[in-house]
């Protein structure tokens, strides 16, 4: 299944696991602050409708 | 219906909310297409060896960095011209995502470099603007961050980004301008005789289509972070006040 990738095995994997692992890092810190941001936003909201009432 | 609807927060949630998974899946599925195909089911080139599998990650990421630049040029000034919020917000969300190709590009251009130029690196005019517009990247995500005002941050970093452009132009026709350099001319071409070869240029062109829609998910995601996180401040700042 793995290409014989010879004597740059060393370059081509490190290019694709050095890629591979910022594109995960980039979606990953997305997904988390954006979360955070919602969950904080949903909270204060919820402050802001009781302050109203 | 005008395209200036989508300027309003709430209308881009709504939108924004909708296409979200469909992107997100075009994403998924041309990157793994494209990936998996150029990774594991193309040959060897015959000059370059098993080092042309880079060329599946390096010239789409290299392609959205620039890319992602002009977005942000088009959503800065339309900040400049109309004052739409959210094309400010778009603006933002995108830098991150721009450098992240741009360091790729960069990375993987250096390690391509290396067995096949005999050097990571050289002053050539396509890798100097690009290592300038990473710069420029960093610049403008440290500006945002730097200034308080957000209507002040926005009018700084649209200026910047367009001072910038001039590097991100540089970075796409530097092999033209000057015809000097390692770099070689672009990868895909309407030319036949400097086009890649066909069992490589499928695979390429899904790749560049998983980027492209990689790249929209991202700049959605987090465009819709940074409208929360607005509204998020305006009711702290309220709570303060009261």
């Amino acid at each position: 299944m793995m290409p014989e990738l010879g004597k740059y095995a060393g370059v081509v994997l490190s290019s694709w696991g050095l890629s591979i692992g910022l594109i995960a890092a980039l979606l990953a810190l997305t997904l988390w602050r954006g979360r955070k941001i919602k969950r904080a936003l949903a909270e204060a909201e919820a402050r802001a409708a009781e302050a109203r009432r | 219906m005008s395209l200036w609807e989508y300027a309003n927060p709430k209308k881009f949630m709504q939108t924004s909310g909708a296409v979200l998974p469909w992107v997100a899946g075009l994403a998924a599925i041309c990157l793994g297409t494209g990936l998996i195909w150029g990774f594991f089911f193309t040959p060897d080139d015959y000059r370059q060896g098993s080092t042309v599998r880079i060329i599946y990650l390096h010239v789409p990421a290299a392609m959205m960095a620039i890319n992602a630049w002009a977005m942000m040029l088009v959503a800065s000034l339309i900040w400049l011209i109309r004052r739409h919020h959210v094309s400010a917000l778009a603006a933002r969300a995108a830098a991150p995502v721009g450098l992240t190709f741009t360091l790729i590009a960069l990375a993987t251009g250096a390690l391509w470099g290396a067995p096949m130029w005999g050097t990571w690196w050289e002053w050539d005019p396509r890798l100097t603007s690009f290592l300038i517009l990473a710069l420029f990247y960093l610049g403008y995500i440290a500006l945002w961050q730097a200034v308080e005002n957000p209507d002040t941050a926005a009018d700084l970093t649209s200026i910047l980004c367009m001072v910038g452009s001039v590097f991100a132009v540089l970075s796409r026709y530097a092999v033209n301008f000057w015809n000097q350099g390692l770099h070689q001319g672009a990868s895909l071409s309407l030319d036949q005789r400097e086009n890649i070869s066909n069992v490589f240029w499928l695979p390429l062109v899904i790749s560049i289509a998983g980027f492209v829609a990689l790249f929209v998910t991202l700049v959605l995601l987090r465009t819709r972070t940074e409208i929360r996180a607005r509204r998020l401040s305006a009711l702290i700042a309220r709570e303060r006040l009261a």
